[in-house]
């Protein structure tokens, strides 16, 4: 049985009279991609701030490596690391140096090389000397990765990392964080309105509407329960204003 | 604290003067032409009264304004910069403390502060045949305390933009022009009305260039007046760190922190 890394329970955070996330509880096993699915407002986002710190949960119990967060803040964050579309970085320096700002943030040591290596892996190395402001956005994906995996994360936290992608730039980082999952054993909790992304990295997903989880399990197997696809069960989410369609839970064990 | 994390700071900010230098006016070319203005007008006025100290005098005031404002500002906007260039997660995902991170901000301040001083002192000395630094060890404790207040502010102002966004970031950059009126900078707190006079003691400032001007007037440095800098820069650092505090945590409770990216 493979040990959680991360554990939620019961977790709720109320916004003023709106309930972002209400009273979810998932466990992610080391080693597993984990889609964390849902349309727009589900509360996703909410919940990876939670998981990361930036957001203080209003009830319910987040811990990562056994370390509550967020007392243990600073502990969890030196091994887990993120990485978004929209945020940046400092679009005005080159990008060696933004890394090498990051490399110092995470204490890591000979951080030339370990930029240099990453570059190779990533196939930025040409890009190191350029202004990240003129990167292109598969160019800025590669390189907002490139910066997720400085500190050797244990789990990444990805959200939406092929959003604004065309499909060959989307593909390309695709089978990138597939080669590297299954090289470091990550972990990688991710996001993604994109559903055939999510059959071909998930090794379980969890779906959210209106801060509850509806459905979780291998994406065959919540297919399977919602007779449809995973897109279709996403479409109809997304249109039902009140009740979730045929809301499920799989439970089923990640591959 | 971790120096490393604190120097990746410290390098974040710095870094900016090397990729775009049109930002060294705020360093260069501001306080060049401020010290210009003053320098010329103290020469009027030297001349209309015969008192030959009051551009030394001017000059020394303008100096330790700069000092003050200058760390202030680079606290305040090296924190705008990063919601501008949208990197704030990304830095507060990192297992960076708010202590690192306001130690950075100022180090950058003192960096900077140290840079522009050289650049006045010499130009000051070139123009108007002015030692700055003439005034010798007073000028430690003076600059020390206007920096200690300086960091009291500037962390103050970045709590105030935690809380209510980009829409306060007018208040990084006047904040400094609103208190200069108020801190006897350029003539003595015997100006002012009696009623504000007895305000304004609680400020750290009156006291600074009080002192600064009973050393330029061949006094020894008035240690009652420096002493009672440094205890109400104690008083209002404590403060600044209690509400930034208070603010981060009310950024992390209400979501500003994920608001102010977008």
């Amino acid at each position: 049985m493979p040990e959680p890394v991360i554990e939620v329970r019961d977790l709720r955070k109320v916004f003023a009279k709106t309930v972002a996330v209400d009273g979810i509880s998932f466990s992610v096993q080391k080693g597993e991609i984990l889609g964390f699915l849902g349309p727009n407002g589900a509360g996703k986002t909410t919940t990876i701030a939670m998981l990361l710190g930036l957001l203080t949960p209003t009830s319910g119990t987040i811990s990562i490596f056994g370390k509550s967060m967020p007392k243990d803040r600073q502990h969890i964050l030196q091994r887990v690391n993120f990485s978004s579309p929209y945020t940046n970085m400092p679009y005005g320096l080159p990008v060696m140096t933004n890394l090498k700002i990051f490399s110092r943030l995470y204490t890591i040591p000979n951080a030339a090389q370990k930029i240099s290596a990453l570059a190779e892996t990533f196939g930025v190395a040409h890009l190191l000397k350029r202004r990240t402001m003129t990167l292109s956005s598969g160019e800025t994906a590669r390189v907002n990765l490139l910066k997720a995996f400085l500190n050797d994360p244990e789990i990444l936290f990805l959200d939406e990392p092929t959003a604004s992608l065309d499909p060959e730039a989307a593909d390309t980082v695709r089978s990138l964080l597939l080669k590297l999952q299954k090289e470091r054993g990550l972990t990688i909790f991710y996001t993604s309105h994109n559903m055939q992304e999510v059959e071909r990295l998930s090794h379980r997903i969890i779906f959210l509407h209106r801060g509850k989880v509806i459905a979780e399990g291998t994406p065959e197997s919540v297919r399977k329960q919602h007779g449809g696809s995973l897109e279709e069960f996403f479409i109809a989410l997304a249109r039902s204003e009140t009740t979730p369609p045929a809301a499920h839970s799989g439970h089923e064990e990640a591959p | 604290m971790n120096l490393t994390r604190i120097s990746g700071i410290i390098f974040r900010h710095l870094a900016v003067y090397r990729s775009n230098l049109a930002r060294l006016n705020e360093i260069l070319l501001w306080p060049f032409f401020e010290l210009l203005l003053w320098g010329f007008f103290g020469q009027y006025v030297g001349r209309l009264s015969a008192l030959g100290f009051v551009v030394a005098m001017l000059l020394g005031a303008l100096l330790l304004w700069t000092v003050f404002s200058r760390v202030q500002q680079s606290i305040s906007i090296s924190f705008l910069m990063e919601l501008w260039s949208r990197n704030m997660m990304n830095v507060f995902i990192t297992p960076i403390s708010i202590a690192e991170y306001l130690t950075g901000l100022m180090v950058v301040g003192l960096i900077k502060v140290a840079f522009v001083t050289l650049l006045m002192s010499t130009v000051a000395w070139l123009f108007y045949s002015v030692n700055l630094l003439a005034i010798g060890l007073p000028l430690v404790p003076l600059a020390a305390a206007l920096i200690l207040f300086a960091w009291a502010i500037g962390t103050f102002i970045v709590g105030i933009v935690l809380r209510f966004g980009q829409g306060a970031e007018s208040i990084a950059w006047m904040f400094a022009f609103f208190l200069q009126p108020f801190g006897a900078v350029f003539f003595p707190l015997s100006i002012y009305p009696s009623w504000l006079q007895s305000i304004l003691w609680w400020i750290p400032l009156p006291h600074i260039f009080e002192a600064l001007r009973a050393v330029f007037a061949g006094q020894s440095l008035p240690l009652q007046h420096v002493a009672w800098a440094y205890g109400l820069n104690a008083v209002y650092l404590l403060a600044a760190f209690m509400f930034f505090g208070m603010m981060f945590e009310k950024a992390r409770e209400k979501g500003f922190l994920l608001k102010l990216q977008e």
